[in-house]
């Protein structure tokens, strides 16, 4: 199983803070993961996780898309914070 | 030298024995840059003076308006439409005195920065665009000053250390796609008060933790609040390979 979580924007866009993802080869990268939750999910879900400089970080490390996922690894999703 | 009143004052910080008698004199010698005096800037400049940062050089090209006061709480209703530089430099002197303040009513650019930091041990970024953002961060790496990052929006917020020294990712590596800023300001998308406070005050805790030399400053980590759930998340940063700002160090 993989555990997702979705912070801040991107909870609220997507309406879900935190789900999982039975492992599988089709999400043994974040690429594949983010690939499946979109067909997933659809549109919506495409808009906001490829939307620029959202933040990625598997177990806690920000990861490129390319990086491999393992059965049992967290995967989160930042949106880009500027303001203040 | 500490005289006694400033043994007196600082006090409650210098019985930290890891921050002592060293660690304040360290922060009473400090020049720090406080770039934007809006609801980042205020709380990080007051705490700041008040836990004895010798010198603040505040950057801000704004007035004060009445929009501000919900979370800017340097400035008062009296000082609605007076320069946010001179409005803040009110507020610290009305807390230390032994804070020298440096005022700066300009707008920090490409142009403007090089000389804004001649003699800074250290900037608080409390702006509110990536614009300014990504410039304080080049501007930084190139005279290798540590900077503080701070942004708040809605009711979300990031704190990060960038220190060129210690070879970890800078601010660029973050965004590599360098964002636009539409919807991202507190004008378009609303801002709960405190959250500004919180992030601002956090930028406090680890200037002063990088200036003091005390602790474990966030330093190649990020840490994302959501105050939505108050969940907080530190995340570990790796400098990008090819970082157009701090890869070729």
């Amino acid at each position: 199983m993989l555990e997702i979580l979705f912070f801040a924007r991107l909870r609220e866009q997507l309406g879900v803070g935190r789900l999982q993802v039975p492992y599988s080869d089709a999400v043994a990268t974040l690429a594949g993961l983010q690939d499946h939750l979109i067909a997933e999910h659809g549109e919506l879900w495409a808009q906001a996780l490829q939307a620029e400089n959202v933040l990625r970080a598997v177990n806690q490390d920000m990861a490129a898309l390319d990086s491999a996922l393992a059965a049992g690894d967290e995967v989160a999703f930042f949106p880009p914070v500027t303001g203040g | 030298m500490l005289n006694d009143e400033q043994l007196l004052r600082y006090n409650r910080q210098i019985m930290l024995g890891e921050l002592d008698i060293a660690g304040q004199e360290r922060l009473l010698a400090a020049n720090v840059l406080i770039l934007g005096l809006g609801g980042l800037g205020c709380p990080a400049a007051l705490y700041l003076a008040a836990a004895g940062v010798g010198t603040l050089r505040l950057v801000d090209d704004d007035v004060v308006e009445s929009s501000n006061l919900q979370r800017q709480i340097a400035h008062g209703e009296a000082d609605v439409g007076a320069l946010k530089v001179d409005s803040a430099a009110r507020s610290i002197a009305a807390i230390n005195s032994d804070t020298q303040v440096e005022r700066f009513a300009i707008r920090a650019d490409g142009e403007t920065l090089a000389g804004l930091l001649e003699g800074i041990d250290l900037v608080v970024d409390a702006s509110d665009s990536f614009a300014s953002r990504f410039a304080v961060n080049q501007a930084c790496v190139a005279a290798n000053i540590p900077l503080v990052s701070g942004a708040a929006i809605r009711s979300e917020g990031q704190v990060g250390v960038f220190d060129p020294a210690s070879g970890t990712a800078c601010y660029q590596c973050l965004y590599p796609d360098a964002p636009e800023d539409a919807d991202l300001s507190c004008a378009e998308s609303g801002v709960l008060a405190p959250m500004v406070g919180v992030i601002g005050s956090l930028q406090a805790l680890e200037a002063v933790k990088v200036l003091a030399q005390f602790g474990e400053p966030l330093r190649g980590k990020l840490l994302m609040v959501d105050g939505w759930s108050l969940q907080v998340r530190r995340i570990n940063l790796q400098p990008a390979v090819n970082c157009p700002v701090c890869g070729s160090r």
